[in-house]
């Protein structure tokens, strides 16, 4: 079954690389990159039997047990839409740490809690029972806090401290959300949770999906729950901050609260409206706290909670273009903030220092740099051809024509503070004027500086390539087999437990 | 519904709360992490509770007790607290793993003075 192999690959990754990866030089950045080029390779077939062979959706019991005893894996367009996702940023982040985590000791553990990251993210998106999902949750948020804290400096340990305390708040809730559940209805399997809860008029209904919220919440770094966010991804080593930005908020926060609202629980619309105040609210705030830092990282962290304001005004209007606008977002972000934090690690890699008024003659010496982080910056704020334009105006079409023109005048507002930001960025990180630079020019150590090592340029042009050409995804023939299915999947929530329960 | 079957959950949940309370507000580090191994424990608890049914045996199957008359506790939530105790082991142990390099470098538990990070 290859929808397994999902969760052993990694795994079974993580054993092998410990035992021999201490001992011999070089194998895991061999070995742990092939592995996850094979999951790309999976997860595009998958796409396509997917597509040929199941009809829409595809049920593996582990261990042969019926549905409501056994665990499900579940395969369905959603999922191999997130799939697909993960493992590609997962694939070209692991090729531009190898000579990235050549500063770091122990290069075998990084590599080990890296896949230990990448089987727990999976796991959460392929299965199909609410304690699996909690337990794989759980392997991903502690492989990513010890990854915070991998360059053990003074920083480092604090932000990984804030990072476990509000992390584990919410697993605790979730943990007391699935108990609920649990005591409720008797079953963990979510299709047969759907099944049984038929409405949501009980209390405790209205309960659970609080919590539910409330947990996944923090996990996506929602705004009033967002502070520990702008303190844990800059203090981790740049590959991870592109992990835990690109992918891990997407699947543990935004992917999950998708899941549980529209496929668990039945959907009543004031739980919309709530999930569109929270994306307002966050694309608001975030992007106002972005505007004046000066530190390359922590601006992009801010950055990310006002981009998943976006994803989740996208679904929480709760149409299908809106929906669509939402998840393209999500694939969208997730290759350029992914690549955004590329550039900020190969600065750092050069300048050893994350202040954007400390960079200098970047675009003279590394123009393969500057080229990415250029086309990431456009992306990012939405300009065309780039794939940030086309999914900010899906986004923007979806509320005008659901009458939401205060969001969608929001949206349009917060677009434009995200390019000033960026200008900000591009000017004084990368495109300075001569004249600032003439005091320099008697420092020759800092115009020595060259470009940084071949793989690291290669994930970064890759993910810039992707940038300017993912639009064509929104072509119609290509849309049918990749978004718009994924999109069915979200807006019929009840086809999910019927295709399961069949 | 009656008040007096309902204690032992609403204990429970008392102690989540004490536990949730003492992560948010405790300002030393060694207090947080013994708030959070409360807040597990209740937890873990609430599930033992959920299972549990009044005169019940426990849930093996022996050759002398084959017959369906015999109630059983329910087995389920007992084998997600084994899953549940190992997660919140593990994430206490990196809590104090954590918390001790914290104190190899700013020589106190105390959070109010460590904070390098801000704005």
């Amino acid at each position: 079954m290859i929808i397994s192999l999902f969760i052993i690959l990694p795994l079974a990754t993580v054993f092998i690389n410990s035992i021999i990866g201490r001992f011999v030089n070089k194998f895991s950045d061999v070995f742990v990159n092939i592995v996850n080029f094979i999951l790309v390779v999976l997860s595009f077939i998958s796409l396509y039997q997917l597509n040929t062979y199941y009809n829409k959706i595809f049920v593996y019991q582990v261990g042969g047990w019926a549905i409501p005893y056994g665990i499900s894996i579940v395969m369905d367009h959603l999922t191999v839409f997130m799939l697909i996702v993960v493992n590609i940023v997962a694939f070209l982040v692991g090729l531009y740490s190898i000579s990235y985590m050549e500063r770091y000791t122990e290069k075998w553990g990084f590599y080990s809690l890296f896949e230990l990251m990448l089987a727990g993210m999976n796991g959460v998106i392929i299965s199909g029972d609410l304690f699996n999902i909690f337990v794989f949750l759980e392997i991903a948020s502690i492989a990513s806090y010890a990854l915070v804290a991998f360059g053990t400096e003074r920083d480092e340990l604090e932000a990984a401290f804030k990072y476990i305390v509000l992390s584990s708040i919410s697993t605790g809730l979730i943990l007391l959300a699935i108990a609920l559940t649990y005591g409720y209805t008797s079953t963990l399997n979510l299709a047969d949770i759907a099944k049984t809860i038929q409405s949501s008029d009980n209390l405790l209904v209205k309960i659970i999906i609080f919590l539910f919220i409330l947990g996944f919440g923090i996990k996506a770094a929602v705004v009033p729950l967002h502070w520990w966010l702008p303190d844990a991804h800059p203090s981790a080593p740049a590959p991870i901050s592109a992990m835990l930005s690109g992918v891990l908020i997407k699947t543990l926060g935004v992917y999950l609260i998708i899941r549980v609202i529209f496929n668990v629980f039945p959907l009543y619309p004031k739980l919309l409206t709530i999930i569109l105040f929270l994306g307002i609210l966050s694309m608001l705030v975030g992007v106002i706290l972005a505007l004046y830092q000066w530190d390359y990282k922590r601006l992009l962290a801010y950055h990310s909670i006002s981009q998943v304001g976006y994803m989740l005004l996208g679904i929480g209007l709760g149409t299908p273009l809106g929906i669509l606008g939402g998840i393209f977002h999500l694939l969208n972000h997730s290759i350029f903030k992914s690549l955004l934090f590329l550039t900020s690690g190969a600065l750092e890699y050069n300048f050893a220092t994350r202040d954007l008024r400390n960079y200098f003659y970047v675009s003279k010496t590394m123009r393969n740099t500057t080229f990415s982080a250029t086309v990431g910056s456009l992306s990012i704020a939405g300009v065309p051809p780039f794939n940030g334009f086309w999914s900010k105006l899906l986004i923007i079409i979806a509320c005008i024509e659901s009458k939401n023109i205060f969001a969608g005048l929001v949206a349009i507002v917060v677009s434009i503070l995200t390019l000033a930001s960026f200008l900000k960025v591009l000017k004084y990180g990368f495109y300075k004027e001569n004249n600032e630079l003439m005091e320099y020019k008697s420092k020759p150590e800092i115009l020595n500086k060259s470009e940084v090592p071949f793989l690291m340029r290669f994930s970064m042009i890759t993910l810039a390539f992707l940038c300017i050409i993912l639009g064509v995804l929104l072509y119609p023939e290509i849309r049918e087999v990749f978004l718009s299915k994924a999109v069915e999947i979200i807006y019929q929530g009840g086809l999910y437990k019927e295709f399961i329960l069949k | 519904m009656k008040f007096y079957p309902m204690i032992p959950y609403i204990l429970c949940l008392i102690l989540f709360f004490v536990g949730l309370y003492g992560l948010i507000v405790k300002k030393n580090l060694l207090k947080i992490i013994i708030s959070f191994i409360i807040m597990d424990n209740a937890l873990n608890l609430f599930f033992i509770v959920l299972g549990y049914k009044k005169d019940a045996s426990f849930p093996v199957f022996l050759k002398n007790r084959m017959s369906s008359s015999i109630s059983m506790v329910d087995p389920v939530p007992q084998a997600l607290v084994l899953t549940s105790i190992v997660i919140g082991l593990s994430v206490t142990i990196l809590m104090v793993a954590v918390a001790l390099r914290i104190y190899e470098k700013y020589r106190t538990f105390d959070i109010t003075e460590i904070k390098n990070l801000k704005g």
